[in-house]
């Protein structure tokens, strides 16, 4: 489980652009990762087991690990490092699912603030298991996991054998809200902190820009719409 | 040496494969090789050798679709490869993580640009879903690049083009796909170049006509806002926006839409962004290039009816 800017936030960089300015910035479970998490305990409802949370992070993390706790997770593991890049996290990822007996790791499509996409499929790969990304449905019958996934122009349905990695795509489920007994139950819930693993680095943030702004807009009267048609066509040359 | 994965879509190299090539033969000085899973249709290669590929490698004897099987055959068909470009499609999305682990590689994803190799290999990548750009330097000896696509230009390059095949044997899958369902004939949005999207502005699904309509005339791909497909007025496949897809065509129109900054955040990179919207005060203006302040449904038949103009 990652954790990001809320989405309204107005995204700025300091230390000359080399860092994201998280002045004032409200941090918040990665919204894919919500549904992942509803649908880990939907799944564990129905097929029995338990529920961790795994984040890597430092201890400002806490505070969002103990709502996804207030969703429902049984425990979380917190990997105390900065998650620098998506390689680093699913490096850290693996050596914790490697120890634990799991059966599924869901993750999210992407994280919103990164927006890498690589963690389901490296998780595959470094464990040597089936991975099956963007899933709008999951289930586990029979021991089997049943999913639909996103391809290029459509969908398709699939089965695979257990244990399997899969990434949580929007319409997979409505993400649950802790509710109060939840929020009660999470505080003595265990966050155990445990410290990385090595790992070779894979890159770098060198710096960051924000996209060039727009100029001001250019309105066309609603009685003569056309106009907008032409200036497309031979202003912008783009039809 | 550089390689592309060359997705192979029903037989066709589509216009992200193209980029692909195009990005790798600009930075290649040794030719570039190309990896295709199962046979191209006729006069495909050939595509392949107009941006630069030198050599296209078809890999045989998998039947189906499966991450970890298309990874592995991949990463066995690198031999001399350091770098790899591929498209960030979804099928890019499932195998470029993949391969990565397999050649030890660094991987980028939702790159926009040509690298800069002036101070080691650095690339540009979208972050903060369209609020931001970073610059990240890509350390390991092998690197996998997956470019967004319509993100880089097509550069023609002729070239001969070798053609190789290569067999591997399909490991028993862990993946079965059961059931495939594609919507025949229509452009993929991601891939689309002209988008014409709609937002609870349309009062309903049945006034979606005219939003197709204007589509059909532009060449262009459909989408809506969140709550459309929400409420099912939409299929979910064509919600844009921070939790639905992030799009990057030459146009955007956007009919009936606020704005909100996680829809702009799906769209605000499209080169073109045209705005049509009732309320002058529609924070969509902000980020608009064109746009008129009107009702939809007044609006939307003049243009239809200029846009057919325009194709005569
Ligand atoms: C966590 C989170 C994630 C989200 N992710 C997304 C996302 O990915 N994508 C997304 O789109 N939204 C997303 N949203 C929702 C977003 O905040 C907005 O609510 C949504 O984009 C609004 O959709 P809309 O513009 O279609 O509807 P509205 O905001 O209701 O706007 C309708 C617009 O239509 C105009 N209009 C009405 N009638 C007419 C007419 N006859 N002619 C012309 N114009 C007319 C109105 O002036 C108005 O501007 C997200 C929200 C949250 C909290």
């Amino acid at each position: 489980m990652s954790v990001v800017p809320d989405t309204t936030t107005k995204i700025t960089f300091t230390d000359n652009n080399t860092k994201f300015n998280t002045a004032g910035v409200q941090f918040i479970i990665n919204p894919y990762d919500e549904l992942s998490l509803t649908k880990a305990l939907e799944i564990t409802e129905k097929a029995g087991g338990s529920v961790t949370v795994a984040t890597v992070g430092l201890a400002e993390a806490d505070a969002v690990i103990r709502k996804a706790l207030a969703i429902g997770a049984n425990d979380a593991i917190r990997i105390n490092a900065n998650p620098s890049d998506g390689q680093f996290v699913a490096e850290q990822l693996a050596a914790i699912a490697q120890q634990g007996g799991y059966d599924m790791v869901l993750t999210g499509r992407e994280s919103i603030d990164y927006n890498g996409g690589q963690v389901c499929g490296l998780l595959g790969a470094l464990l040597n298991w089936p991975s099956v990304n963007v899933c709008t449905k999951m289930d586990v019958i029979d021991g089997k996991a049943h999913f639909e996934r996103d391809i290029d122009g459509g969908r398709e349905t699939i089965e695979a054998v257990l244990p399997v990695v899969a990434s949580a795509q929007k319409d997979l489920c409505e993400p649950r809200i802790p509710n109060m007994k939840g929020i009660m139950a999470a505080r003595t819930k265990p966050l155990t902190v445990v410290e990385p693993i090595a790992v070779d680095g894979f890159g770098q943030y060198n710096g960051f820009e924000n996209p060039i702004a727009k100029q001001a807009v250019k309105l066309f009267d609603a009685q003569n719409a056309a106009q907008l048609i032409d200036a497309l066509k031979n202003e912008a040359k783009i039809i | 040496m550089t390689g592309i994965y060359a997705e192979n879509s029903e037989g066709i190299f589509k216009k992200s494969v193209l980029e692909a090539a195009s990005y790798a033969s600009q930075i290649s000085t040794d030719g570039v090789t190309a990896i295709c899973i199962g046979s191209p249709n006729d006069g495909e290669a050939d595509k392949l050798a107009k941006y630069g590929i030198t050599k296209l490698i078809i890999v045989e004897g998998l039947t189906a679709f499966d991450a970890q099987n298309y990874g592995k055959a991949i990463a066995a068909s690198l031999t001399g490869i350091k770098t790899l470009i591929m498209a960030n499609t979804y099928e890019g999305k499932a195998l470029a993580p993949r391969i990565a682990v397999l050649m030890n590689a660094s991987l980028a994803t939702n790159v926009v640009a040509l690298p800069d190799t002036s101070n080691g290999f650095v690339v540009k990548r979208g972050v903060f879903s369209g609020k931001g750009f970073a610059h990240v330097q890509l350390s390991r000896d092998n690197k996998i690049v997956a470019i967004t696509p319509n993100s880089i230009e097509l550069k023609e390059n002729q070239v001969s083009i070798a053609v190789e095949k290569a067999t591997v044997s399909e490991a028993g899958n862990l993946t079965k796909i059961t059931a495939s369902n594609k919507a025949a004939g229509k452009i993929p949005l991601t891939e689309a170049e002209i988008v014409v999207s709609a937002g609870r502005g349309m009062k309903g699904p049945e006034n979606w006509g005219m939003v197709e309509e204007l589509a059909s005339l532009l060449g262009a791909a459909t989408a809506c806002s969140k709550p459309v497909s929400d409420m099912e007025w939409r299929p979910h496949s064509e919600h844009v926006g921070q939790t639905g897809i992030t799009i990057k065509p030459n146009l955007y129109i956007a009919i009936g839409i606020s704005g909100a900054i996680q829809h702009l955040a799906g769209v605000s990179s499209s080169k073109v962004i045209v705005v049509i919207n009732k309320d002058p005060e529609a924070p969509f203006f902000k980020a608009a290039d064109y746009g008129i302040v009107g009702d939809a449904f007044e609006v939307l038949p003049q243009l239809i009816a200029a846009a057919k103009a325009a194709q005569n």
